[in-house]
């Protein structure tokens, strides 16, 4: 996205004479060229410190000094006594199980637990650059096969547990996984199709493409949960959490399809024209010449896609599935806590926001090695 | 596909194989398109028949019917004795109202926080940071929770907030001061925006002209006499009253002023906050991507700053700015559509109302893509026109 994320700063202007300061001197230097450099920048600091210290002791009031981090049982008088003034931390140790992992039974829930753990290590090593090699697609069709295993069970002593009682964590984990793991193949299919010669497949592509992006995922979502039974025949009863995954499959295809059709343009026509000059097939020379160019061009936008879909799953909240954000919003519709949502929202929040963060962090990293363009 | 053109050499007979890339194209596309026919035509089947064993109608004679649905929040006259019809379009009027400000609020908010990224006080520019980075790192849907949440936690009607004469914020949304739409005020609005246009016209042929003579003529007489003089006269003629009506509290509800109801202003920060993150991302790559050279260049021809980042800069770094605050103003309008989520009624919340009225899903969920594929397509168009307009013009 932002491919001038590293302009350098202005460097120092040349010919200030290098003179060894102390350390307070530096810090001076540092806060006058910073903070203080003229009348209107000065003005602006205070006003900024000030409105900055408010809110700082706002909220450490609101957060920390006046919150309340547990109670006894289900009796939160003492909470709604300070409601506005501190925060009720303790609906996160009261609820936290609920809001991670559903209605999963209680007992069984080091599953999910471990479900989250074995996406995380995959996420992990699929972000290291010496693991891109063809084993690594062989782990992820193992790692995604183990935690279905695991969320399902039905054997080796674990009960059985069907989908409809999934939820939390796992759930939008796995709606983003999938997606994206199944949607990334078909994304690269219809931007190969968007750019073929033969007219029909590349009409069909262009139509694919352009409905899905020309409407709001709820829309498709809809789709999912009420037109698609009636497109079923009788007798046939897709699950819920399924028929989302494949709107979101479809989802994911459209947009990555534009992500790949930008680094397919970005590969120079010769490299194509070389490949057919050597005889391969039309599937080798992409597999084998043109993709490999044109994904390594569009890594860093390909990571803002990824995350802008991970925030997306939280939209089937609209239509009913137990995903993080819609657990956290059945966790306080409990009457002791209903008045308590903030510190719930913010909870979920911080989950959101290490994934995503750590994802951006990485997209500017690989930008950083990649260098300007 | 293309049969010789004249300079080309005999196209080679064709065989009957798969070898030859002729046939393999006709082949492979055969095969696409029938197999996508084959599915289209099995799902249609299928919903032809399923529709039948549920007896839910088909058609959209359904919007001629009462819709018998309350919409709290709308700009038209409405009443759930009016036809569905009419609750789409209250709808649809919901999700412009929100679309087009949230734009115009996100470009505002957007454009700020960019160009404080870019501060040399570091502060500023921090502050900057971490509001583009903790906006842009979690879900639209959360924030709108939160945002609705805090709304609904604000104080009663009776100890509304008022951080100024005349603005109250209570749990009953934000109520504004209002100046009301009579005739007379429309008019004058009318021949405001006409005057401006016929200022625009008249100062792109003045600039055209010293194009090409190189004599600077003045704009401010014509600025002064199309933007002001006129509406002030059409004001004038019929009587405009341009008294502002401050909102007052009487019993437990305010009366007069402008009311954004609490849903509607919830839905408003959110899509604005969240957007403008981006938008502030897209203005300063926009404007680092102004090498320093066009700054030196215009100091050294002794031009004023102001007159460089005007002429000099923004137009290079607009090029850059526009394509992708597209796709943010598309983006905008189709996340308005999680208004649904807090109950605002725009035309997603309306459609899915009458789906579980009607039954009638197929025709409900093709209004809404009709409807926002019409938006986007109609966005598009607009920013491809401006975007060609201040193109470089490549020899």
């Amino acid at each position: 996205m932002s491919s001038l994320a590293h302009v350098p700063q202005d460097p120092l202007p040349i010919g200030r004479p290098r003179v060894q300061r102390t350390l307070g001197g530096r810090i001076v230097l540092w806060l006058r060229t910073n903070l203080f450099p003229s009348v209107t920048s000065t003005i602006v600091t205070l006003l900024l410190l000030a409105v900055l210290g408010k809110a700082c002791i706002a909220l450490w009031q609101w957060g920390i000094a006046n919150a309340i981090w547990f109670v006894a049982g289900n009796d939160t008088s003492a909470c709604r006594a300070l409601r506005g003034v501190g925060a009720c931390w303790a609906v996160i140790p009261e609820k936290y199980r609920f809001i991670l992992f559903g209605t999963y039974p209680f007992d069984e829930q080091w599953r999910p637990a471990l479900v989250v753990v074995i996406f995380i290590a995959l996420f992990a090593v699929s972000s290291r650059r010496s693991f891109w090699r063809k084993e690594l697609f062989l782990l992820w069709v193992v790692a995604l096969a183990v935690i279905g295993c695991l969320m399902w069970g039905g054997f080796l002593g674990m009960s059985y547990v069907s989908q409809d009682r999934w939820g939390g964590l796992p759930v939008t984990l796995i709606l983003a996984t999938f997606g994206l793991a199944v949607g990334f193949p078909l994304g690269i299919l219809v931007a190969l199709g968007r750019r073929s010669k033969l007219p029909a497949i590349r009409s069909l592509c262009v139509l694919y493409v352009e409905l899905i992006r020309g409407v709001p995922l709820i829309s498709l979502l809809f789709m999912a949960s009420v037109m698609f039974p009636l497109f079923m025949p009788d007798g046939v009863n897709i699950d819920k959490l399924l028929r989302a995954q494949i709107a979101f499959i479809l989802y994911a295809g459209a947009y990555l399809a534009e992500v790949v059709r930008g680094g397919l343009q970005a590969v120079p026509r010769g490299q194509s024209e070389a490949a057919d000059a050597l005889g391969l097939s039309y599937w080798r020379k992409n597999l084998l010449i043109v993709l490999p160019q044109a994904i390594r061009h569009v890594i860093p936008p390909l990571v803002n896609t990824f995350i802008a879909f991970f925030k997306d799953t939280s939209l089937v909240l609209i239509i009913g599935i137990f995903d993080l954000l819609t657990t956290a919003k059945t966790a306080i519709i409990d009457p002791a806590w209903q008045s308590f949502s903030v510190e719930v929202y913010v909870f979920v929040g911080v989950i959101y926001f290490a994934f995503c963060f750590a994802m951006s962090r990485y997209s500017r990293s690989l930008e950083a090695q990649r260098g300007p363009t | 596909m293309t049969t010789s053109t004249p300079k080309r050499p005999p196209a080679r007979p064709l065989r009957l194989s798969l070898d030859d890339p002729r046939i393999a194209g006709l082949f492979w596309q055969i095969l696409v398109v029938g197999i996508a026919i084959g599915i289209v035509a099995w799902l249609w089947s299928n919903a032809v028949h399923n529709l039948s064993v549920r007896r839910i109608s088909t058609g959209f004679a359904f919007l001629g019917r009462e819709a018998g649905m309350p919409i709290s929040d709308s700009w038209i006259e409405y009443t759930p004795k009016n036809t569905y019809l009419r609750a789409f379009i209250v709808g649809l009027v919901n999700t412009l109202r929100v679309a087009v400000i949230g734009i115009v609020l996100a470009t505002v908010v957007g454009t700020l926080v960019g160009i404080a990224r870019l501060s040399t006080n570091w502060l500023l520019s921090r502050l900057a940071a971490v509001y583009v980075e903790v906006l842009r790192d979690l879900p639209l849907l959360l924030q709108l929770l939160f945002w609705y949440v805090l709304m609904q936690g604000l104080p009663a009607a009776r100890q509304a907030w008022k951080p100024v004469e005349g603005v109250f914020l209570s749990n009953r949304g934000l109520i504004l001061p209002s100046v009301p739409l009579h005739d007379a005020n429309l008019w004058t609005l009318l021949a405001l925006i006409i005057g401006l246009i016929v200022f625009l016209i008249v100062r792109r042929r003045l600039i055209a002209q010293q194009m090409l003579d190189g004599k600077a003529r003045p704009v401010w007489p014509y600025a002064l006499g199309l933007v002001v003089a006129l509406p002030a006269l059409v004001s004038f003629l019929v009587g405009a009253s341009w008294s502002i009506t401050l909102p007052e509290l009487r019993g437990f509800n305010f009366v007069g002023g402008l009311t954004l109801a609490p849903e509607y202003f919830a839905l408003l920060i959110a899509l604005v906050t969240y957007t403008s993150a981006f938008i502030a991302e897209i203005v300063r790559s926009g404007i680092q991507a102004v090498p320093r050279g066009q700054w030196d260049a215009a100091k050294a021809l002794g031009l004023k700053p102001s007159f460089s980042l005007q002429h000099i800069v923004l137009p290079q770094a607009l090029r850059v700015i526009i394509p992708p605050m597209t796709s943010q103003y598309l983006n905008l309008t189709k996340n308005s559509s999680l208004a649904v989520a807090v109950g605002y009624q725009d035309i997603v919340s309306i459609a899915n109302t009458t789906l579980n009225q009607t039954g009638q899903a197929i025709e409900s969920i093709a209004l809404i893509m009709m409807v926002f594929l019409t938006i986007s397509l109609g966005i598009s168009l607009f920013m491809n026109w401006y975007n060609a307009r201040i193109a470089l013009v490549e020899r």
